[in-house]
């Protein structure tokens, strides 16, 4: 008995401690080292948050240029694809254009109204915009975000939107020097505070990991008026991070609680990286 | 062609070929982690780590796999350092099972693999969930897990195949 526990004394000790010929580091070292490297990342000192940011940078770069075959590689693709269905899509689009064109002459009605309006209660709201290309778009099962290449040097702050088209698709987390981090609407940790039209249902849009979100903490009456017709997911403004009725997503009356958002974050490839400055005129 | 197969260059490669493979895909945007396929994803980081560290540790150091670790937690936004952690502790698991073992054995490789890829995972939920409070999908977890489980008989001949080369490269 007191043999058997020697040998695995032996094996643990020889494990951890003995390096080989080719090993620098014992790995009880380098696991003690990861340690510490977990508990200083916890922490938000200014050389600490320096030397993190200045990791991510050389990472983020180095990562976008390994990347660059096979991002060749998938564009290639998915320019193929648009060839083979450009006749398919010319048509769909010229249906569309039609409907569209119509339902602009309300729309800048309802534009020109909705200034009207705000004029009349001494609200403006002001946006400053900065253009940013996505450099790595490396999702894992475990987190939902895309690295912009725009940081600190352009302005760029923790919680600004970020926008596709006209579509909210996330908000910046993370910002170094010359490139930031922002979490997809799609990650299990993005909530945002929007409203439901055309009820008017204040709610809450929540991330599930998969591309699709999820309706929280609204009221009851939701479920029975979803069911009825087609939902479309604006924000809200509450928070004041956002400026209300960004579109974020539609929700089918068939599927009911379950958002799919208008943006594909697949493809996305540039980026709108927005502020707002919601207040009243002076 | 014998003198393509000695050629110095070529032996080089292969010996660098674990590595090489390592920092590709924690660097690389395609990851086996996640396919944009439902219920279906697994780590092949986790895999490689494995079988090289047992078999044939001198090909895949311990320090390039801490910086594998690091790369692969920034690239992914997840805290600094926790993938090396769980690197390093299916390390620890490889070199306790090759202080043990005399001859190799496949299956019982393959069952350890399975404990540890576990054990790992779950080290990895309780350090995102409760210390830093990330929220986590528990069942991509489970699932990664189990497919990592099963796919580590296909690399494992892809991966002997590869080692048995370097060995008789090395032996040449």
């Amino acid at each position: 008995m007191a043999t058997g526990r020697d040998d695995f004394v032996i094996a643990i000790r020889s494990a951890f401690l003995k390096k080989k010929d080719k090993q620098k580091f014992s790995l009880l070292t380098l696991i003690f080292l990861s340690i510490f490297v977990i508990i200083l990342s916890n922490f938000n000192f200014k050389a600490i948050k320096i030397i993190k940011s200045s990791i991510n940078e050389v990472i983020y770069r180095s990562s976008f240029l390994i990347s660059i075959p096979e991002n060749y590689f998938k564009n290639l693709k998915q320019n193929f694809d648009v060839h083979m269905n450009l006749y398919e899509n010319y048509n769909k689009t010229k249906t569309e254009l039609e409907s569209f064109k119509q339902k602009k002459l309300s729309e800048d009605f309802l534009v020109k109204e909705n200034e009207k309006l705000r004029s009349l209660i001494d609200e403006n709201i002001k946006s400053n915009e900065i253009f940013a290309k996505v450099i790595i778009d490396k999702e894992s099962p475990y987190l939902k975000s895309i690295v912009l290449n725009k940081g600190t040097r352009d302005k760029v702050k923790i919680g600004m939107a970020i926008i596709d088209g006209v579509y909210l698709v996330g908000q910046v987390i993370e910002v170094n020097y010359t490139n930031s981090r922002a979490l997809l609407l799609s990650d299990l940790n993005s909530k945002i505070p929007s409203v439901l039209a055309p009820n008017n249902i204040q709610a809450v849009i929540s991330g599930t990991g998969s591309d699709f979100g999820i309706i929280e903490h609204t009221q009851y009456e939701y479920e029975k008026k979803s069911q009825e017709e087609d939902v479309i997911a604006y924000t809200s403004g509450l928070g004041g991070l956002f400026k209300p009725g960004i579109p974020i997503g539609k929700i089918k009356k068939e599927q009911s609680g379950k958002v799919k958002f208008f943006s594909d974050f697949t493809q996305l490839n540039y980026v709108k990286i927005t502020s707002y400055e919601i207040g009243s005129k002076k | 062609m014998s003198s393509l197969n000695k050629s110095p260059f070529l032996q080089i490669f292969f010996s660098y070929l674990p590595l090489i493979i390592l920092f590709f895909s924690v660097f690389n945007e395609f990851d086996f982690n996640y396919l944009k396929l439902d219920y279906f994803s697994f780590n092949f980081v986790y895999l490689l780590i494995f079988f090289w560290t047992l078999r044939n540790p001198d090909h895949l150091g311990y320090l390039a796999i801490f910086f594998a670790g690091i790369i692969n937690d920034v690239v992914i936004g997840i805290p600094l350092g926790i993938s090396s952690f769980c690197y390093l502790l299916l390390c620890s698991v490889t070199a306790y099972i090759r202080n043990i073992t005399l001859s190799p054995n496949f299956i019982k490789d393959w069952i350890s693999l399975l404990f540890t890829i576990l054990l790992i995972n779950s080290i990895q939920v309780i350090i995102l969930d409760l210390i830093f409070l990330i929220q986590v999908d528990y069942t991509n977890y489970l699932i990664n897990s189990g497919f990592t489980f099963l796919f580590y008989p296909i690399f494992f001949v892809i991966f002997n195949f590869l080692n048995i080369r370097i060995v008789s490269k090395k032996n040449d």
